[in-house]
């Protein structure tokens, strides 16, 4: 594995892993703007401007796109998030040259009015089939609730109110805006060479324009709040609460990995034995979700909704038990070697190297080898973890139910408060 | 729960679009060759199966472990049992409790799932290479000497109904599972994780009973991927299972399908819409055929139904159609979600799609179809969990583990007249519909 890095004089930051024995190479831009880089009246538009991305430019057609990538055998997607638009593609080595290409014409979309009127039918589809997806629901609206008043409050998909309205227009300020080389960053892995990797990116990103737009990202100071979305018709109810964790540039994001694999992971942690191993909950799961400037402990609960309170109530009991009394010595060697087997897996591929090595990189700055990584993990110790807890204790802050129940009756929050700052 | 927002679109890449005349840009096929591969099968005494890759480049290791025991082998009526025994099998086995075994696995790093199909029930499991074999020894345990705990059941009883229930709630799920109620004969319509109806007449001494009559070595199939040494995981594959009694495997008796509703009311924001038709399995010499004509119509963002259904018409977020193969007959499934009021347009699109593949494939479709599946096989050398899972399922198929670099052999030699020989030989009459959602749908003439 060989790191290298560099910058374009736009500002555009250049990173890449070298592995010549990789099968593939995996290339990705990570643009760094999402739903929290939105205001009220462009709602939606950094996901839907993502899909539009695809439609080509001057030179490309929607069809050259889709059919030059599939003639490349490219795998490839793009995703968006709160902070984060990632356009990628996995590929054999001989054909990197071709597909960054097309890549990077993602970056400049032309967004030309008839292809932007098509698409918004097929985003306000997409917001119909999230709709018919109650956890993703109740995702959608846990955060609205939590971060309410904060960026990190905004919708991905935005509504179909808000997508109705939104023009070409406004797209085509929100990309000036934000899809300046300096908010970019592109990443390499797997198999290829530096020097290619300089080349393509000169060749075809040399000439995007610089800038480095802002964005605010005060850690947010969560009030709390107690939300439901009553669907009659559905049969299980479906729960998730937020608390506040460590942003992702603090050096507690470990420690709170960790945390979240003993207390939450969907088998072996403590919500698994105590609430879905008895039968009482079809789910019970708590992660670890970190942003620019904030972080999350999610908490998502599913069960029958005569027996959701009580759910709720067994979760604050192991919350409770956990920020008084930490986690015990085996339950954290477990947690080390598990996580470090994921990492071993998930490095295995280009695919998943490239989506590590662009978040260190946006997020800190930084990059950190596999190796890297497994050490860290293996050298935390429950005095971190209670430093951790110290900090940011679990909570269930700010509850959202989607289901049969039209009012959640969730318990009063455990007793842990944040310490005075 | 997400951890990124949504994408441009879901897995599997639904995908395609008419016939472009422009020249490929890429050579096809420039470098042939599939990377080197050494493939052992061996079967023991008892009938038990095992296949090995080792796998050099790589610091993992995994195995796919297939049990006979599918839902197909249910007792009619309790559909269900082989989903709660999935459940109640890891709870404990050997001389470890529940949280025991649990804890043993997890110290081995072991990323593991359990999973029912119609033939198999299936343990899956990859860690760091050393950690395999060690975790091998707990699942001999698990599959020969579980406790299958009498307290347990409520619990194991209560998830599977709640899993249930979620499929309820999710009418993308919903649809497929129905519509497969609908195409295949029983017991191989059977869903899966059961029925709600019949689930509750299921009681331990069902899913003991199950666990007896179908875990055995005859039948049972361990595919092992990765950083290893074939000779090792021999010997500990001897140990662990060379005295396992051979059993008698039981017959399974075909029923056919009856006829049902094509519409499930239900309360979404879109139309779920599901179609069905007979297609040929793995083993069949036209497979691969069959495979490119669902790779024209699905495989990839250029393929027709992406195309004309969502990038022409903007119709739908998700459409794609999937080659289900059992061991002797297939289905080609196919779905859309929309809103109720361009549904029937979607079915129409869809179906008139699907029809108009006899009509004609050009070249470059055929090209773009041998390109992603080239680049498919060699990036599956990269997951030693594809890997397992791939030797073990190409055993029940056919007796016999293909070479990637043979895979692409018959890939590169198919032409459009074979993929238009097998669609005019199986035209699309018989189709299976289901739609799920507010509204009924048509069939067009």
């Amino acid at each position: 594995m060989h790191f290298h890095q560099t910058q374009l004089p736009n500002g555009l930051q250049v990173i890449a892993e070298l592995n010549p024995k990789a099968q593939s190479t995996a290339a990705g831009f990570f643009v760094r703007t999402g739903s929290r880089d939105e205001t009220p009246e462009v709602s939606g538009v950094s996901h839907f401007l993502e899909h539009m991305a695809f439609k080509g430019d001057e030179r490309y057609t929607a069809d050259d796109i889709n059919r030059i990538f599939d003639e490349l055998g490219a795998r490839y997607n793009a995703s968006t998030s709160e902070e984060v638009t990632l356009f990628y593609a996995a590929v054999l080595p001989e054909y990197l040259p071709q597909t960054f290409e097309l890549l990077a014409t993602l970056i400049t979309p032309s967004l030309r009015q008839d292809d932007f009127d098509l698409e918004k039918k097929v985003i306000l589809e997409e917001i119909g089939m999230y709709e018919d997806l109650p956890g993703f629901t109740a995702y959608d609206h846990v955060m609205q609730q939590h971060f309410s008043g904060h960026p990190l409050g905004n919708s991905i998909l935005g509504t179909t109110e808000s997508i109705s309205a939104l023009t070409a227009e406004q797209m085509r300020l929100y990309h000036a805006d934000r899809y300046k080389a300096g908010n970019i960053i592109l990443a390499v892995a797997g198999n290829t060479t530096w020097e290619n990797v300089t080349q393509l990116a000169e060749e075809h990103c040399g000439d995007w324009p610089a800038g480095d737009p802002p964005r605010d990202t005060t850690e947010a100071a969560p009030k709390g709040a107690q939300f439901c979305v009553p669907r009659p018709s559905i049969q299980q109810q479906h729960v998730m609460q937020l608390g506040p964790a460590p942003p992702s540039a603090s050096p507690l994001r470990f420690a709170a990995d960790l945390l979240s694999v003993i207390v939450g992971d969907d088998s072996g942690s403590r919500l698994y034995w105590d609430i879905v191993d008895p039968g009482y909950a079809e789910a019970a799961e708590l992660s670890y979700n970190d942003y620019d400037g904030s972080g999350t402990w999610a908490t998502y609960v599913c069960s029958r909704p005569e027996d959701i309170r009580d759910n709720l109530d067994r979760v604050g009991v192991i919350y409770e038990e956990v920020n008084r009394h930490g986690v015990t010595e085996e339950e954290l060697k477990q947690a080390q070697n598990k996580v470090s087997a994921r990492i071993v897996l998930q490095s295995e591929r280009p695919m998943g190297r490239l989506a590590s090595l662009g978040g260190n990189w946006l997020y800190r700055g930084e990059y950190r080898t596999v190796e890297d990584d497994l050490n860290v993990v293996r050298s935390l110790t429950t005095a971190d973890i209670r430093e951790l807890l110290n900090r940011y204790p679990l909570r269930q802050l700010t509850t959202v139910g989607v289901g049969p129940l039209e009012k959640l009756d969730a318990p009063a929050e455990n007793s842990s408060t944040p310490p005075a700052t | 729960m997400p951890e990124h927002g949504p994408g441009r679109r879901p897995v599997p890449l639904p995908g395609w679009s008419g016939s472009h005349r422009r020249p490929a840009r890429v050579a096809p096929n420039l470098t042939d060759s599939m990377p080197e591969q050494n493939i052992l099968a061996e079967q023991l005494p008892n009938g038990l199966t095992l296949i090995m890759e080792p796998m050099s480049e790589v610091r993992s290791a995994a195995f796919s472990l297939l049990v006979p025991a599918g839902s197909i082998y249910e007792p009619t009526g309790f559909n269900g049992t082989a989903s709660i025994l999935t459940d109640l099998i890891t709870r404990g086995a050997g001389d470890r409790n529940s949280r025991e075994l649990s804890s043993a696995l997890d110290n081995l790093g072991i990323q593991r799932s359990e999973s029912v199909g119609w033939n198999f029930i299936t343990f899956s499991a990859a860690s760091v290479a050393e950690n395999v074999i060690p975790g091998l020894k707990i699942y001999a345990d698990i599959i020969r000497d579980p406790l299958l705990p009498q307290e347990q059941f409520p619990a194991a009883m209560s998830s599977a109904e709640q899993s249930l229930l979620a499929i309820e709630d999710d009418p993308q799920r919903k649809v497929l599972v129905e519509l497969r109620r609908r195409c295949y004969d029983a017991p191989w319509n059977r869903p899966v994780d059961g029925t709600l109806s019949e689930l509750e007449a299921v009681t331990p001494a069902n899913a003991r009973s199950h666990y007896k009559t179908n875990f055995r070595p005859n039948g049972t199939i361990l595919g092992v991927a990765g950083h290893i040494d074939p000779d090792r995981v021999r010997e500990a594959v001897q140990e662990l299972f060379g005295d396992w009694s051979t059993a008698p495997a039981p017959e399974v008796t075909r029923v056919p399908r009856k006829a049902a509703e094509t519409h499930l009311a239900a309360d979404s924001a879109q139309t779920h819409i599901g179609l069905a038709f007979d297609a040929v399995p793995y083993r069949h010499e036209d497979y691969y055929a069959a495979w490119a004509a669902v790779s024209i119509l699905s495989g990839g963002s250029s393929s027709r139904l992406f195309t004309e259904v969502r990038e022409k018409r903007g119709l739908c977020y998700s459409v794609y159609a999937s080659l289900n193969s059992l061991l002797e007959e297939a289905r080609i499934l196919a779905y859309a979600g929309t809103t109720v009021e361009r549904a029937q347009e979607t079915l129409d699109v869809m179906l008139a799609e699907i029809r108009k593949l006899k009509d004609g494939i050009d070249d470059s479709e055929l090209f773009r179809c041998k390109a992603r599946a080239k680049s498919a096989l060699i990036m599956q050398q990269e997951s030693t969990a594809a890997r397992a899972s791939a030797i073990a399922r190409d055993w029940f198929h056919l007796g016999r583990v293909q070479t990637l670099d043979e895979i692409h052999g018959k890939l590169d030699r198919l032409t459009v007249t074979d993929i238009l020989d097998y669609v005019r030989s199986h035209p699309v009459d018989d189709i299976t519909l289901l739609a799920v959602g507010p509204e009924p749908l048509q069939l067009p003439d």
